[in-house]
């Protein structure tokens, strides 16, 4: 399989600290990388580098023709702002260049209805704005998605559906996925390949070899328990 | 009437860009910031009237250089924006202050509508129509850099250099005005007009075409006021915005 992203002696710091510190790995075509470790392991900081929204040392290459789609970790919406999530598709498309004839695709991938898009992007649950968000990121047929944290302040019976959403598009589009999540149950699921971030060092490979009980011991300085969706 | 046309043209454009911008910087939380910005071209105007200078040009410049100094220290340093512009721009007002004197001042602080040149005619309204064009045009990098700069940046988008775009149709936007309302009262004809939109709409389109309707409407009738009541200009102005605002918070929030 072809790699579509490259990563080299990756390292990035702010004011002397090293948050990631000569990270390498590959992502190939069609593959879910899962990438998890504990708060301040550095997840976040390393997809904003993959965006380019961050100064970094090492190299960076993705694949010639690569289209990324991506999807915030939960963003702070106020209530009473005046943005429809017609008004946020609208923006996305006009500055990806899509034509607005693909926003009812997206909608229909997310799994969105039009009467929820219509209303205020604050008042929207958490669910419906992740929804929202994934519609965004479908729009321009992307080949890859980032999904940063996509289930943090979604309800339960929210979840589900994001899941479902995710498992679905994997296999009907054949997208390249990369996720950070702190759902264990969603890595083991849908992860082809795992990322573990955490106490300056790395480790890359199967959920079921990454992700063994002492290593999140070790990881989380305790022992985690995690639950499967049904 | 016919006299006083290539004056009304200019407030209704300098109107119509306030209520465009005025949505942008509601939208990112910049309303005692744009009220600050407005102060840092009294010192350009104390220098202007020292050396003989059109005192528009002096705002002008001063405002230009106080929006470089935002953009630098908002992207560069982790000092908070407030905290520069409180020291800064409110040290700027002061420090104008004690070079204008006299009936300078008041007309610097308050806004008055005197005789217009034909450069400033065609400065203002070239320069107000560039600013209408630039927020049209760059909303939907706006909407996208105002949800999030990542998402936006992700998307394709200069979001620094954006930001320092606004901020110079900002800037430009108070210099345009400051002969109608002064510097103390210039940032309030940007703010109040989109802040009463943003509570009587619920979306992007709305909004804006709102806050300029209020903008244009307070600008007009009130110099047309000022005028009558022989007041200065400013405060006629941002007395009516300021009651359009309250009236707006009596109607119920549409669902």
């Amino acid at each position: 399989m072809p790699s579509v992203l490259e990563v080299s002696g990756l390292t990035i710091g702010f004011g002397g600290l090293r948050v990631i510190d000569d990270l390498s790995f590959t992502v190939e075509d069609g593959e879910c990388l899962a990438i998890i470790g504990p708060s301040g392991s550095g997840k976040t900081v390393l997809f904003r580098a993959l965006i380019g929204a961050v100064p970094y040392e090492g190299a960076i290459r993705w694949a010639a023709g690569v289209k990324i789609g991506y999807v915030p970790q939960k963003l702070d919406i106020e209530r009473d702002l005046p943005l429809t999530g017609t008004d946020l598709l609208r923006a996305k498309a006009h500055v990806g260049r899509v034509s607005p004839d693909d926003v009812p695709r997206a909608l229909r991938m997310a799994n969105l209805g039009p009467d929820v898009v219509g209303r205020p992007i604050g008042t929207l649950s958490g669910g419906q704005f992740q929804r929202l968000l994934l519609a965004c990121a479908f729009l321009g047929r992307p080949t890859v998605l980032l999904f940063d944290e996509p289930t943090a302040g979604v309800d339960e019976p929210g979840e589900e559906m994001l899941y479902e959403t995710i498992g679905r598009m994997q296999r009907e589009q054949r997208l390249t996925l990369l996720l950070i999540s702190h759902e264990l149950s969603l890595v083991y699921r849908y992860a082809t390949k795992v990322l573990c971030l955490g106490r300056g060092r790395a480790w890359l490979g199967a959920p079921t070899e990454v992700l063994t009980p002492s290593r999140l011991e070790e990881l989380y300085g305790g022992p985690m328990t995690h639950h499967f969706h049904r | 009437m016919i006299a006083d046309l290539p004056a009304v043209a200019l407030s209704v454009a300098m109107a119509t860009a306030a209520g465009l911008v005025g949505c942008f910087a509601v939208m990112r939380k910049m309303t005692l910031a744009s009220d600050a910005i407005s102060h840092v071209a009294l010192p350009g105007i104390a220098l202007a009237l020292l050396f003989h200078v059109q005192p528009f040009l002096g705002s002008l410049v001063a405002l230009l250089l106080g929006t470089l100094l935002i953009w630098v220290v908002e992207s560069r340093t982790r000092i908070a924006t407030e905290t520069v512009i409180g020291v800064v721009f409110s040290g700027a007002l002061a420090v104008g202050a004690m070079f204008t004197r006299g009936e300078d001042l008041i007309e610097a602080l308050f806004g008055r509508a005197g005789a217009l040149p034909a450069w400033e005619l065609t400065l203002g309204l070239v320069g107000a129509a560039g600013v209408v064009v630039f927020v049209l045009g760059a909303r939907h990098r706006l909407v996208l850099a105002l949800v999030s700069p990542d998402l936006a940046r992700s998307a394709g988008v200069h979001v620094r250099r954006l930001s320092l775009l606004y901020l110079l149709a900002f800037s430009f936007t108070v210099a345009l005005g400051l002969r109608y309302l002064g510097v103390l009262l210039m940032g309030s004809l940007i703010i109040i007009p989109a802040a009463t939109a943003k509570h009587a709409t619920r979306s992007l389109g709305s909004m804006l075409a709102v806050a300029v309707v209020v903008a244009v409407t307070v600008t007009l009738v009130g110099t047309a006021l000022a005028r009558v009541l022989q007041r200065e200009t400013g405060p006629v102005i941002i007395s009516m915005a300021a009651g359009v605002f309250f009236l707006a918070l009596l109607r119920r929030r549409p669902p």
